[in-house]
């Protein structure tokens, strides 16, 4: 009768997830996280859109399981957001561990979101992590905070990203590029039906309008605190005059736009677009290298500056592999790592560490890297502007589709 | 119950204790999918704990009120519905009054079959690929015909009037309208009724129409309202086909639904809550629409009108028919050049180079998610089959079901999968279910039933009573009787149901990833990740792999009679 009833009350412990996790995983103490790690399935939440960036998680996956016997499962998704909603949604069921997300890749306003519902991992241990020590936290800032919010440690910095214009050499003339929102206007005006952006709320698309922001605001300052309502139309009105302006140059004259970067990527292929723009400044390479754009794509950035951020990996408060997780975080912060995901043959990301910091070995070998003919160097990537408070990009969508949303 | 009852019950007889008896098959069934529908209505009136609503208010359907263009979304998802069912419809009815027993018919039958097994969204990328400024049919004539070296800067597709969307679903809403109707029309006494017709001095169409339209249209009428639905509520075929600015309102609830301010989440569950008038607004709207033509054929009849020269019509259904099959054939070639294809610069006709490439790269790791989509689709429509057959057996399939309670198995067709599935998510983890094959099976089975129930009921309902009262007169029991007569002699129609379900679990993609927590991939979890890539070469191969699993299914489905019946004339078609 005994052994029944704790049957029935593990039962029950099992069914409200409280079994099992006796303990909290604590990150200061690595070995202990690597022995509870070993035997772990780390399911691991990664926008799948892309072919060379599903390989090297795949690689990654590979890695771990050899190295430290961790089982990582790439679950693809088409947006972050279903991610975060199966944190939500688990969270609404209250089941506040054994959650069905380890580690989500992320950053802006995801991020914003999971950490202002209290919905990640913590405190700090991003900044525990023992390969941390490499991180050029100092010289890029984007890395403690994305976009204006303190990522306190709630997610490992995984890449950088720059926005990068490419253009077709022998379509374009390279004579004639435009060098900032102002002179893309011009362009336009030159080029009509040539260029466009994806449709905002598209991630890339609302990119862009941010880098006309930045480029027009009267005051910059503002853009580093949430919108102010007072003042919102009169900050905002230099960006919709530009895009008044622009809308009607637009390809399709903006009855229709691209739906996200790849589709812009494919109309670009395909003769319909002379300028796109990326986030990634290996992108164009790497379309090269796959046979999607022709040889003789180019890159260009403003030389006053393009939009810059990071990219991430969080954990989710009820996670059940955070071991794992923080060993799978770890290894993409590692110099192997972060090397091979620099190779514009493997996928061509940014990496987040200090060639500085790093050992003479893993520095030369990140300055031998080939980046490729359509890739500019770091020293010709210009200046990064800083993203604005996530408020501006929520706001500004609207506001655009309140403005172009029913062009036809 | 006693053995008169049952006895009643082979019968058409439906009584109150027959309700009971089912009710709790129907209440297991039913209640997932209402308390799905509860989980995505009560965020639309403020209720959702997790993100901190927990106060009713009207706040989120006034703040839907205020979208911008709202009312345009609404309109343009409603009419583009309407025009697609009553198209779809008109071809499918004209077709088959015109050609049903022809030889032509025979051979538009083996060219539209397959279409059916064509996933949506597949289906919506090959028109894409043909007709858009830079697809394949612009690259054929150009620069020779155009004097285009570079695409135009034609707003196609993604027009405003919504006429590529309503063609792509046309496409598919054709095949699958014909096949519900192909399974019912061994029921209907065609050839007397052509005789007759043309006797009297009726022309083909005009003699179908008056003589078995009514009957054949009340088998299908529960179809032709899921479709209806379907295409009112389409999110994947509106956002690759459908007008942008605004998009219809199923594809800004979807785009709500997966934005990443969370406290949207609440917008998309009012959005729903709208949708869901929609869909209704539209079957009203449909119902008058019937009642018209009712009127109509009525006084049509009543004139006497003959309507003895219908070759234009007919041929233009015959040929609407064939280019249903066209496009998408034509289409699914052209995703398959670009599977192949390297660099394919404008207006090049075909690719500079050819490449295996993205099909090595891509068979490895489409194993496993091929063995889980056809374990999955194979369990659900299996069960599904079962279910329907034990329901229909209990039940009778009656005038598509008057029980209150049985009606609930077709809500899953009714109410938009966005929003419905983020209800049953909530309820899938509070009930305790791990993300594993069973769950995703038994919301599989959801979606499935429905689809399977409704093409197997009006076969079920017209099988002529005649044969089972033969065996019941020669003693047999209830269960031999449904063993050894009626599923043999709804072989068929139990085979196409089974490769309905199965293509109807091969293309659910937001139940298996939401419920799976993504944790079981399919090829259409996969896919559609990868169409949010729009690479066209990588969206060629997995979108062709998805259509030949279905495809496979279908071929099944019409192999299988034929050579089980090689010797059974009656039995073929």
């Amino acid at each position: 009768m005994i052994r029944r009833a704790r049957h029935f009350i593990t039962a029950v412990m099992l069914a409200l997830g409280l079994a099992g996790h006796a303990a909290a995983t604590d990150v200061g103490d690595w070995n202990s996280v690597a022995a509870e790690a070993r035997g772990q399935t780390v399911y691991f939440n990664a926008w799948g859109g892309s072919e060379p960036i599903n390989a090297y998680i795949r690689w990654a996956g590979d890695q771990m399981k050899a190295r430290y016997g961790v089982t990582v499962v790439h679950v693809k998704l088409d947006d972050t957001a279903k991610a975060v909603a199966t944190v939500v949604a688990e969270k609404a069921a209250g089941k506040d561990a054994d959650g069905a997300v380890d580690l989500i890749w992320i950053n802006g306003e995801n991020f914003a979101a999971m950490k202002r519902e209290r919905l990640l991992f913590g405190p700090d241990w991003a900044t525990k992590l023992p390969n941390w020590v490499y991180v050029d936290h100092e010289t890029k800032p984007t890395i403690l905070t994305d976009f204006t919010i303190p990522t306190e440690g709630l997610e490992s910095p995984w890449g950088g990203a720059k926005l990068v214009f490419f253009y077709e050499s022998a379509r374009t003339p390279g004579g004639e590029l435009p060098d900032s929102a102002a002179g893309l206007l011009r362009w336009a005006e030159a080029n009509p039906g040539r260029f466009s952006y994806p449709q905002p709320p598209d991630f890339i698309g609302s990119s862009f309008l941010k880098q006309v922001l930045i480029e027009l605001i009267h005051d910059k300052t503002k853009l580093q605190r949430p919108v102010e309502e007072a003042t919102f139309t009169a900050d905002a009105a230099p960006l919709f005059a530009y895009l008044d302006k622009l809308t009607p140059l637009l390809w399709r004259k903006g009855k229709a736009y691209p739906q996200n970067y790849p589709d812009m990527k494919q109309k670009f292929a395909d003769g319909e677009l002379d300028i796109v723009f990326a986030f990634n400044p290996a992108e164009a390479s790497a379309a090269i290298a796959n046979g999607e754009l022709p040889a003789s794509v180019r890159s260009f950035v403003f030389s006053g500056g393009t939009l810059g951020n990071t990219h991430f990996v969080a954990i989710p408060y009820n996670a059940s592999a955070k071991a794992g997780a923080l060993l799978l975080a770890n290894f993409l912060l590692s110099p192997e790592a972060q090397l091979r995901k620099q190779d514009p043959k493997i996928w061509g990301d940014p990496t987040v560490l200090s060639l500085a910091k790093l050992p003479a070995a893993e520095r030369q070998a990140f300055e031998r890297l080939e980046l490729g003919v359509a890739t500019l160097r770091p020293d010709q990537l210009g200046p990064a502007l800083d993203e604005p408070h996530p408020d501006w990009m929520t706001r500004i969508e609207a506001e655009w589709t309140r403005r172009y949303g029913a062009a036809n | 119950m006693g053995q008169r009852t049952r006895r009643r019950d082979q019968g058409r007889y439906r009584g109150p204790r027959r309700a009971s008896g089912n009710g709790l098959l129907v209440v297991i069934l039913g209640l997932p999918v209402l308390a799905g529908v509860a989980g995505t209505i009560l965020p639309a009136f403020g209720y959702l704990p997790a993100l901190g609503g927990l106060r009713p208010t009207m706040a989120h359907l006034t703040e839907l009120a205020g979208q911008p263009h709202i009312l345009r979304s609404v309109l343009i998802a409603l009419a583009a519905g309407l025009v697609t069912t009553s198209a779809a419809l008109a071809i499918v009815g004209t077709f088959i009054a015109g050609f049903a027993g022809t030889p032509v018919f025979a051979r538009i039958h083996h060219l539209v079959s397959p279409l059916l097994a064509v996933p949506h969204a597949a289906a919506a990328f090959a028109l894409a690929f043909l007709i858009a400024p830079s697809g394949l049919l612009l690259r054929l004539i150009s620069p020779e015909l155009t004097g285009f070296t570079r695409p135009p800067d034609w707003l196609l597709p993604n027009d405003p009037l919504a006429l590529s969307m309503i063609a792509g679903l046309i496409t598919k809403e054709v095949p699958f309208l014909f096949l519900v109707t192909l399974a019912a029309l061994p029921q209907l006494p065609l050839r007397r009724a052509q005789q007759l017709a043309a006797a009297l001095g009726y022309g083909r169409v005009s003699g179908f129409l008056i003589s078995l339209w009514p009957t054949l249209y009340r088998q299908i009428r529960l179809p032709v309202f899921a479709v209806l639905a379907y295409s009112v509520s389409v999110v994947d075929v509106a956002m690759i086909l459908g007008p942008q600015l605004p998009a219809t309102l199923p594809v800004r609830i979807a785009h709500w639904a997966a934005d990443h301010d969370l406290r949207v989440r609440f917008l998309a569950s009012a959005g729903a809550l709208l949708q869901l008038f929609v869909v209704v607004a539209a079957m009203a709207i449909w119902l008058a629409l019937e009642r018209l033509g009712k009127l109509a054929r009525t006084s049509m009849t009543f004139a006497g009108t003959r309507l003895r020269k219908d070759m234009v019509v007919r041929a233009m259904s015959g040929m609407a028919m064939a280019g249903c099959a066209a496009i998408i054939f034509s289409g699914l070639a052209a995703l398959f050049i670009w599977s192949v294809a390297g660099l394919w610069p404008f207006p090049n006709a075909l690719p500079g180079a050819i490449t295996g490439k993205i099909w090595l790269r891509a068979l490895p790791q489409i194993s496993g998610p091929l063995l889980t989509t056809v374990g999955l689709a194979l369990s659900a429509s299996a069960l599904a089959l079962i279910i329907a057959i034990l329901l229909l057996h209990r039940n009778g399939a009656g005038q598509a079901g008057n029980g209150a309670s049985y009606k609930l198995l077709y809500l899953p067709l009714l109410v938009p999968e966005i929003s419905f599935v983020f209800g049953l998510q909530i309820l899938a983890i509070a009930v305790g279910f791990t993300p594993a094959f069973p769950s995703v099976l038994a919301v599989h089975l959801l979606f499935v039933l429905p689809y399977v129930l409704l093409s197997l009921s009006a076969p079920w309902r017209e099988l002529d009573p005649r044969y089972e009262r033969i065996a019941a007169g020669l003693g047999k029991s209830p269960v031999r009787i449904l063993l050894t007569v009626r599923l043999p002699l709804l072989f068929r129609a139990c085979l196409t149901a089974l490769a309905v379900g199965f293509s109807v679990s091969v293309s659910l993609y937001l139940p298996t990833l939401l419920i799976g927590a993504g944790r079981l991939t399919t090829i259409t979890t996969e896919a559609v990740a990868l169409s949010a890539g729009g690479d066209r070469r990588v969206i060629g191969v997995y979108a062709l792999v998805q259509a030949a699993l279905p495809f496979l299914a279908f071929l099944v489905a019409s192999l299988g009679p034929q050579l089980l019946f090689r010797n059974r004339r009656a039995m073929r078609m």
